[in-house]
């Protein structure tokens, strides 16, 4: 599922990243991988959201989110 | 500490690279103080900083490197900091780490040893990493790495002078380290900790078929001995890197290799680098760092629930913003008059020098053209020194980062970037440091966009002219409207002009919106006094340069020629309402006795009048006249500057935008309508030139400058055209000298 259907407090594992080298370059320098555990720390429902990253937080777009395939 | 006996003082250069967010900066500034240059990679949008730092004998020529996540060249920041270090091969890169974050922080260094330079790392924040329950053993991990590793807090101060000790020891100097290596007894290292344990030589392994791979893509380099970051590069397919291949055949057999490389991985190459990269970076963590569970909620996130709550972020950001400005104006207007005062009276002791009323050109240009028009921008300066100040504050505590969370709900509707919200609204104050403010956003079109619209934004020079012309033509009760259409107009212009430029000449990806959200955190005095300063000495440095050399050019144009005896001043000159006393018939300029009158005849014939009077057929569709055009001209001095003009040539001594005789002239001349295009042309057209001079300055090229002031006087002239054609239609021509 996308990232964007994880709740507030929940932890999910990354699967995979529809986007292109840019994007993913992008997302692994913040430590984004397939494979990493992040955990969501604010999805008000609109607007970007806040996930807990290897020990910090990052802000992602919504649209960006959109495209990210979590586990849960 | 290091008591150097070498008389020869030695010279190192060394580059501070590190995340952003990190620190950099901080430990940037306290080793140089305020002896640090600000300035723009050539042709580029990237702020650039220099500094020396002279300690123990060592002559250090720092450059504080933008802050990046990788060396990937994804963004214009990530190709400055790489380009810096492949071609001026600095002898020390200082890597400034966030102790509390250490994972992520240690991808950029895992890239810094491929490049092969000494490096020194260091570990800023310990105190926070410390509050968090972190314990770092900071000598296995300079063991590890083959690195100094130096503890330090940058916000406090502690741990430069082993820094420097470190930087010389790594370039190989012979050093005076202090005694205290760093023993991890007690939990994280204490500051000023510094272990050595000496060079090792420490690299991601990236597996046999890779490190295959990258072998025999390196046989095809010219250089026999390439860097292990050139290679790791060639395997990623990096475009830069591969462009630089130039024995023929190279890249087709790179791109080749590559291929057959990817075909046996599962996953495309820059994640499996990546990958590679964070699985060495946790078995070393696993080694160095202990740390209680991670995802323990912090004192950040519990600020955050407030600060980014969906409801109450945005009202608690515009609460702020007003905070920011009043302190910044109720502040700054009180020294505003003081410097003003200087400025007048600097202009009177001059004016003291000649006799009353001689006629001396020299008078003319320091008092008229030169405090004029750099007395002008500098009388701005407390205001800008106190918003510098604020953004200081702002970006140091963490804060401007949340405030681009909350607007980006709406600025992202219009194709710009949560952050541009600050610079628009620095807009209202004075462009010129609304402009300069585009240096937080983080990509060159996010801040050429904002910057190409930002004069749209009704500076504070401006409201002036509206001061003078909404009483000339509207009744009281129109006056407030009036002035909210005015600004309005301004703002949805600049929004729609953002979303242009956003699917036109900046088309292409949206930058999709990913930054880090850093702790809070208290930044130190000499951190927010040495950003405050170096910013402001900027824009001093600008008036009295480009501004000068501007205003004396323009205060030429409007004073000369000067006319002969025998010059008639036009004939529409007499148009002006019979009722008034001074209107003059048109007699020859030597027999004008008024001083008023003679100062109108000497504008129209001067340089601005006859442009004025030659754009006349152009501006005449808007409903201008050549009165109009010359202030206008007038006005790209600064825009106030416009008022005064208009007082010229209505012969109108010393108007102000209070002057009720020059409004009578206006109302007699103009209708309501064409009072309203003066103020719509205004807004719009050609920003001054001081934001000609720093657009320039900021976006590294000419090019956007030019491009601004004509987009804008373009835009200027079709919506004033629209509005004077339309208005005339629906009748609203008729009305002269209705009040």
């Amino acid at each position: 599922m996308p990232l964007t259907m994880v709740s507030e407090g929940t932890k999910a594992i990354l699967k995979s990243i529809d986007g292109g080298h840019q994007m993913r370059g992008r997302l692994a320098a913040l430590g984004l991988l397939p494979g990493t555990e992040l955990e969501v720390i604010q999805n008000s429902g609109h607007g970007p959201f806040v996930v807990s990253v290897r020990g910090s937080r990052i802000v992602i777009g919504r649209g960006m989110a959109q495209r990210m395939e979590v586990d849960e | 500490m290091t008591k150097t006996t070498d008389p020869a003082v030695r010279t190192l250069n060394v580059a501070v690279a590190g995340n952003p967010n990190a620190g950099k900066t901080t430990i940037f500034n306290n080793l140089t103080g305020a002896r640090q240059r600000v300035g723009n990679y050539p042709g580029v949008t990237v702020e650039w900083k220099q500094g020396t730092c002279r300690r123990g004998g060592l002559d250090l020529e720092l450059v504080d490197l933008p802050g990046t996540y990788s060396l990937t060249a994804l963004s214009e920041e990530e190709l400055v900091a790489r380009d810096y270090l492949l071609t001026r091969s600095p002898d020390v890169v200082v890597d400034v780490v966030d102790a509390s974050n250490l994972e992520r922080n240690l991808f950029l260094t895992t890239e810094l040893l491929e490049i092969g330079l000494p490096v020194v790392l260091v570990l800023n924040m310990t105190d926070m990493a410390q509050d968090r329950g972190l314990q770092i053993d900071a000598a296995r991990l300079s063991e590890r790495l083959g690195v100094p590793v130096v503890a330090a807090v940058g916000n406090k101060g502690l741990g430069m002078d082993d820094l420097v000790a470190a930087v010389a020891k790594a370039a190989g100097d012979v050093p005076n380290l202090p005694a205290s290596v760093g023993v991890c007894v007690d939990g994280s290292p204490q500051p000023g900790e510094v272990s050595d344990a000496g060079p090792g030589g420490w690299f991601v392994e990236y597996g046999d078929d890779a490190e295959r791979t990258m072998s025999e893509m390196a046989r095809t380099l010219v250089d026999d001995k390439p860097r292990r970051w050139h290679k790791v590069k060639l395997l990623e397919q990096d475009h830069r890197v591969l462009e630089g291949l130039y024995t023929p055949g190279a890249r087709e057999a790179v791109t080749g290799l590559a291929a057959r490389f990817t075909a046996d991985c599962a996953e495309d190459v820059d994640t499996y680098v990546a990958r590679r990269r964070y699985e060495a970076i946790g078995e070393l963590c696993a080694e160095v760092l202990r740390q209680p569970d991670r995802r323990t909620i912090t004192r950040s996130d519990r600020i955050d629930h407030w600060v980014m709550h969906p409801i109450l972020g945005v009202p608690l950001f515009l609460s702020m913003m007003y905070l920011v400005f009043t302190l910044t104006f109720s502040a700054g207007t009180p020294l505003m008059e003081v410097i003003d005062r200087g400025f007048v009276w600097l202009a009177a002791t001059i004016n003291g020098f000649w006799e009353p009323g001689a006629d001396s050109p020299l008078r003319s240009l320091l008092v008229d053209g030169i405090i004029g028009g750099v007395g002008g921008v500098l009388v701005f300066l407390p205001n800008i020194v106190l918003l510098f100040l604020a953004i200081a504050v702002l970006e140091g505590t963490g804060y401007m980062a949340r405030a681009a969370f909350v607007m980006d709900r709406f600025m992202s509707k219009v194709g710009l970037h949560g952050k541009s919200f600050i610079p628009l609204l620095i807009g209202f104050g004075c462009t010129i440091p609304a402009i300069m403010a585009t240096r937080t956003l983080e990509t060159r079109r996010d801040r050429l966009i904002t910057m190409m619209v930002l004069p749209l934004m009704s500076c504070g020079a401006r409201l002036p002219i509206y001061a003078l012309l909404i009483p000339a033509f509207f009744s009281p009760t129109w006056q407030g409207p009036m002035l909210w259409i005015v600004y309005v107009t301004g703002i949805v212009l600049a929004l729609v002009g953002a979303q242009l430029l956003r699917s036109t000449v900046f088309r292409g990806d949206t930058t999709p919106f990913l930054m880090e959200l850093p702790p809070y955190r208290m930044p130190t005095a000499t951190s927010l006094l040495v950003q405050m300063w170096t910013r402001a000495w900027l824009y001093v440095k600008k008036a009295g340069t480009l501004i000068l050399g501007a205003a004396i050019i323009l205060w030429f144009l409007t004073f000369y020629p000067k006319p002969d005896a025998d010059y008639v001043p036009p004939q529409d000159f007499d148009r002006a309402p019979a009722t008034e006393a001074v209107s003059a018939p048109s007699i020859p300029y030597g027999q004008i006795t008024d001083p008023a009158q003679a100062q109108a005849a000497e504008l129209s014939y001067s340089i601005a009048g006859r442009v004025g009077r030659l754009l006349e057929p152009i501006i005449a569709p808007l409903g201008f006249d050549w009165r109009i055009g010359t202030a206008l001209i007038g006005a790209v001095a600064a825009k106030e500057v416009f008022v005064a003009q208009m007082g010229i040539v209505f012969a109108v001594s010393e108007a102000d935008a209070e002057s009720e005789a020059l409004r009578d002239r206006l109302r007699a001349r103009y209708t309501p309508l064409v009072g309203f295009c003066i103020m719509i042309f205004a807004l719009i057209a050609t920003p001054c030139i001081a934001t000609f001079a720093v657009t320039r300055q900021e976006s590294g090229s000419l090019g956007w400058a030019v491009a601004q002031t004509w987009g804008l006087t373009a835009l200027a002239w079709i919506v004033t055209f629209a509005i004077f054609q339309v208005g005339q239609l629906l009748g609203f021509a008729g009305s002269v000298g209705a009040a």
